[in-house]
């Protein structure tokens, strides 16, 4: 039997099952509205965005590697052309560009040229430190965490505020190996 | 006899034939069970189709099953002539790294492995003339991804008490040959 090769972005989203892009944006959007009028503080939205991704990628991870056919994730630099290339393709229709490598391949950004999340959304004043699409940097982290890698995400440019596109930053902590689980006296 | 593989609901796309295997048993008599681990070693699932003889408790059969997955991926990574990312014996790898096996064969059984890039791990214990489970093993994965990890009231890491998954499962291993 051949190898399975890993299916490119188009392929895979050919192949899901897909909604309405708007109304995906519109409940994103209620979503939003609801943490601010219940939390009421920006950062705490914030944070709450990035908590509920987080749990999203950790379910997300096995839905995307079941359908993309991935079945290593051990380069860095690899598995950041995956998530723009396919992972973005396959769970929100566009893809992102890998740039701004650091010297030691542990840091690199991701960037949106269009985000589906933002369709209609304008920011109030009120809400300057809102980070709309926090959603997606908990899902990436949460994701990579799965497959062994800690990573910090953050956003470093953001169309809301005014910036010319959306980057991710996007670092590498430290892999972490598999550790035999089970102690000795158990 | 051939038989070719699950019952595709309309939203799983792949559906792999079933490897053309020489039917020894009858249909649906071939797989004697089922493991599935996460990454903490974790058993999440256990079934067993046909299972004359135990001798080990559960916990001690799960536990020895998983430390013997463990050692021989470190194992056939080590031995592995053709590639030179091997990490040193007992540093524990990255998932994905080195190679991997995915069966091995005694007179009386066989065993198929998969593991995905998140660390689940799935163990099929099968009749020894059964072919090539590869395929077999991908599409339960999308099986588990389909009706556990989709399930909202499902907690990750915590065993899969899925009926729906269960009856889905058993369907398609009795189209194994």
């Amino acid at each position: 039997m051949a190898p399975v090769v890993p299916r490119s972005g188009d392929a895979v989203f050919a192949n899901v099952e897909r909604v309405n892009a708007e109304l995906f944006t519109l409940t994103y959007g209620a979503i939003v509205r609801q943490l601010l009028t219940d939390l009421e503080e920006v950062e705490e939205v914030n944070k709450q965005l990035d908590q509920m991704g987080y749990n999203i990628g950790v379910r997300l991870i096995d839905e995307f590697l079941a359908k993309s056919n991935i079945s290593r994730c051990v380069d860095f630099k690899e598995t950041a052309e995956v998530i723009a290339k396919v992972g973005f393709k396959m769970f929100l229709g566009v893809t992102a560009t890998v740039t701004n490598w650091d010297v030691e391949g542990t840091t690199c950004s991701l960037v949106l040229e269009d985000n589906p999340l933002v369709e209609f959304v304008e920011l109030p004043d009120t809400c300057q430190g809102l980070y709309y699409c926090n959603i997606l940097s908990g899902v990436v982290r949460g994701a990579l965490e799965m497959v062994s890698m800690k990573t910090e995400v953050s956003w470093v440019r953001d169309m809301l505020h005014g910036d010319d596109a959306y980057e991710l930053r996007v670092k590498l902590i430290k892999q972490v190996p598999e550790e035999y689980p089970y102690k000795d006296d158990e | 006899m051939q038989f070719f593989g699950g019952s595709a609901a309309a939203e799983m796309t792949p559906s792999p034939a079933a490897p053309p295997g020489t039917a020894t048993g009858l249909a649906g008599n071939n797989a004697n069970m089922l493991y599935i681990f996460n990454r903490n070693g974790v058993c999440l699932l256990y079934r067993e189709w046909h299972r004359p003889l135990h001798t080990l408790d559960a916990q001690e059969d799960q536990k020895l099953m998983f430390g013997l997955l463990f050692s021989l991926r470190s194992f056939t990574a080590k031995m592995d002539p053709t590639s030179v990312d091997k990490g040193n014996l007992g540093v524990p790898l990255l998932p994905g790294q080195g190679c991997s096996f995915y069966s091995f064969r005694t007179n009386t059984y066989k065993l198929s492995f998969m593991e995905s890039p998140s660390g689940i791990k799935l163990i099929l214990v099968t009749h020894p003339k059964t072919g090539d489970l590869r395929d077999a093993l991908r599409y339960m994965y999308n099986l588990y991804v389909e009706y556990v990890v989709k399930n909202p009231l499902y907690v990750p890491g915590s065993p899969i008490k899925c009926e729906l998954f269960n009856v889905n499962l058993d369907q398609y291993v009795k189209t194994l040959i």
